[in-house]
């Protein structure tokens, strides 16, 4: 589903956010990318969205390359994309409804259609209740959701999400990281940028760790994971009454 | 699974022309509540739109009575014909009738010396004076009338025929102020036209700016839309709608505006055309004119959301 090929991405302040990175996502996967704020994990989702573009290297996403989407393209190739961000960037001045109907409005589909997807898509997120509300008015939890279902309404085959759980607390996180899983199992390839390793290892799927804009090499991962499991023992230790 | 499922079943596309009707009439309506939601603002911008388009529709209007007015002038125009000294009375009745046959007139009106010295004498006040007069110094005076269907190449015939006949002294014709009065209003007009293209000007950067500010005030709403998939088309469509409410609605008030400065001079100008013994009504626009103000309010404010749009619109990318 995603090929990245060699990719580099240098600023022009000479800094390079991603060195030859290679990767590959295949179809249906759910796959996380992972790493410290600075690693390169929200650069190679901009790559993916075509927010930014590569200094070299191809981004191949569903046997697109994305050097071949010209600017007048790159709308119809993000309507292909469904996208969740840690600040959910919702619309504030109307109601949850019109925030979730908005990517169908976009692809011109017509209303009585529209208005039924927005509501199995709100449902999908246990939020049907909450549709005339304005996105201040719910938690961050919530407008995470909302944000969730937005991406899912046009029914993307490719799911992406910056740090979807950045700004929750752990059952809400991992309420948001069971909604994604749903959507796995239905056939959508996910691909998340999180720091979250202990969420992630509860969910036991496949982590993509980046150092420094690279992949990190294996053994170093096993002494990081070690390192966050000695952590969490601790924590759980910490919590016992 | 079956919820998910149906979330994500391939996507339908149906009606798409009532679709279109739909979200464009969705927007329009969005856009104008926009509008309402900041209702001195936007007033303010569209009675300076409005004021802008009905400056030089008053002047139009000022011009097009003006014209009428001399028009009415020209038609009912006479010549004075002064005969020479030594035309009898009888000769000049006789030429009176033969003037009076030609095409070109209308009425030809014979005032003799004598009557023409009493109404003088009557209307002047000079009537010790005069007597004192031993021969009347007044000639015999024919008042040619020309026919309505008169131009001003035919009029300047008429005139011409008129002075080369042996009894004529000389021909009075009060054409020629006439005729520069009508050279002044073409100017007047042309002047208007060229203050009309620049006021129509400043009516785009008027709503280009407003566009502009509305678009900065809405960056993060704009930045959000792109990165779900919104063509500039689409993000650029409500501002389109807005300019054209602005137009729409300064087009009608500059309608207002002229129809209410009308009315308040219609009693003014009435007394005024009642002293002069006249019916003259003021002339207000007609339904061409008024559809040609409305639309230039209307296009220009779709052109100045364009432009706007066009340069602000792709500099917005989202981060």
């Amino acid at each position: 589903m995603i090929r990245i090929e060699d990719i580099t991405k240098r600023y022009p302040t000479g800094q390079a956010a991603l060195k030859n990175l290679s990767l590959t996502v295949d179809k249906g996967e759910m796959v996380f990318v992972t790493g410290h704020s600075g690693a390169g994990k929200s650069t190679l989702l901009r790559l993916i969205a075509l927010i930014e573009r590569p200094t070299s290297g191809q981004v191949i996403v569903d046997g697109q390359n994305t050097r071949r989407v010209s600017r007048r393209k790159i709308p119809a190739y993000r309507r292909q994309i469904g996208m969740v961000f840690q600040d959910h960037r919702l619309l504030y001045d109307r109601p949850v409804f019109d925030n979730v109907a908005l990517p169908l409005i976009i692809a011109g589909i017509a209303h009585r259609e529209a208005s039924r997807r927005v509501r199995a898509a709100l449902d999908q997120v246990s939020l049907l209740h909450k549709e005339k509300q304005l996105p201040e008015t719910l938690s961050s939890g919530e407008q995470q959701r909302v944000g969730i279902a937005r991406a899912i309404v046009s029914r993307p085959k490719l799911l992406i999400a910056d740090e979807p759980t950045g700004n929750l607390d752990p059952d809400l996180s991992l309420e948001v990281m069971r909604i994604f899983r749903r959507f796995n199992e239905v056939g959508v390839t996910l691909l998340i940028a999180s720091h979250d390793i202990a969420l992630i290892d509860q969910l036991g799927c496949r982590r993509i760790p980046l150092v420094d804009g690279s992949l990190q090499p294996e053994e170093d991962e096993d002494v990081v994971a070690e390192y966050l499991e000695q952590l969490e023992s601790e924590r759980a230790r910490s919590e016992l009454p | 699974m079956s919820r998910a499922a149906d979330a994500l079943a391939p996507a339908r596309r149906s009606g798409i022309l009532s679709t279109w009707f739909a979200l464009h009439l969705g927007m329009s309506v969005a856009a104008l509540g926009r509008l309402v939601k900041q209702p001195f603002a936007s007033l303010m911008t569209i009675l300076v739109i409005a004021v802008t388009l009905a400056l030089p529709a008053a002047l139009h209007l000022v011009i097009k009575n003006a014209q009428a007015i001399s028009g009415h002038w020209a038609n009912a125009l006479d010549f004075s014909v002064y005969l020479k000294k030594e035309v009898s009375e009888e000769d000049a009745r006789h030429l009176a009738s033969i003037i009076d046959q030609r095409a070109d007139v209308d009425t030809v009106i014979f005032i003799s010396a004598d009557e023409a010295l009493a109404e003088f004498r009557e209307q002047s006040g000079f009537g010790a004076a005069l007597d004192q007069l031993t021969n009347n110094p007044l000639p015999h005076t024919l008042v040619v009338r020309p026919g309505a269907s008169s131009t001003d190449q035919s009029m300047l015939l008429l005139n011409e025929e008129l002075a080369n006949l042996p009894e004529t002294e000389f021909v009075q014709a009060d054409t020629d102020w006439v005729r520069r009065f009508h050279a002044i209003l073409d100017i007047l007009e042309r002047a208007t036209g060229i203050g009309a293209a620049l006021l129509g000007a400043a009516i785009l950067v008027i709503i280009g700016n407003t566009i502009r500010l509305d678009i900065q005030n809405r960056r993060e709403e704009i930045e959000v839309t792109k990165l779900i998939g919104a063509s500039n088309a689409f993000v650029r469509r409500p501002f389109l709608y807005t300019g054209f409410w602005y137009g729409l609605g300064g087009g009608l008030l500059a309608l207002g505006l002229v129809a209410y400065g009308l009315y308040a001079l219609d009693q003014p100008v009435a007394r005024l055309s009642g002293l002069y013994n006249s019916s003259f009504s003021v002339l207000a626009l007609d339904l061409r004119e008024s559809l040609l103000i409305v639309g230039a309010g209307v296009s220009l404010g779709l052109a100045g959301s364009w432009i706007a749009a066009a340069r602000h619109m792709r500099r917005i990318e989202p981060r």
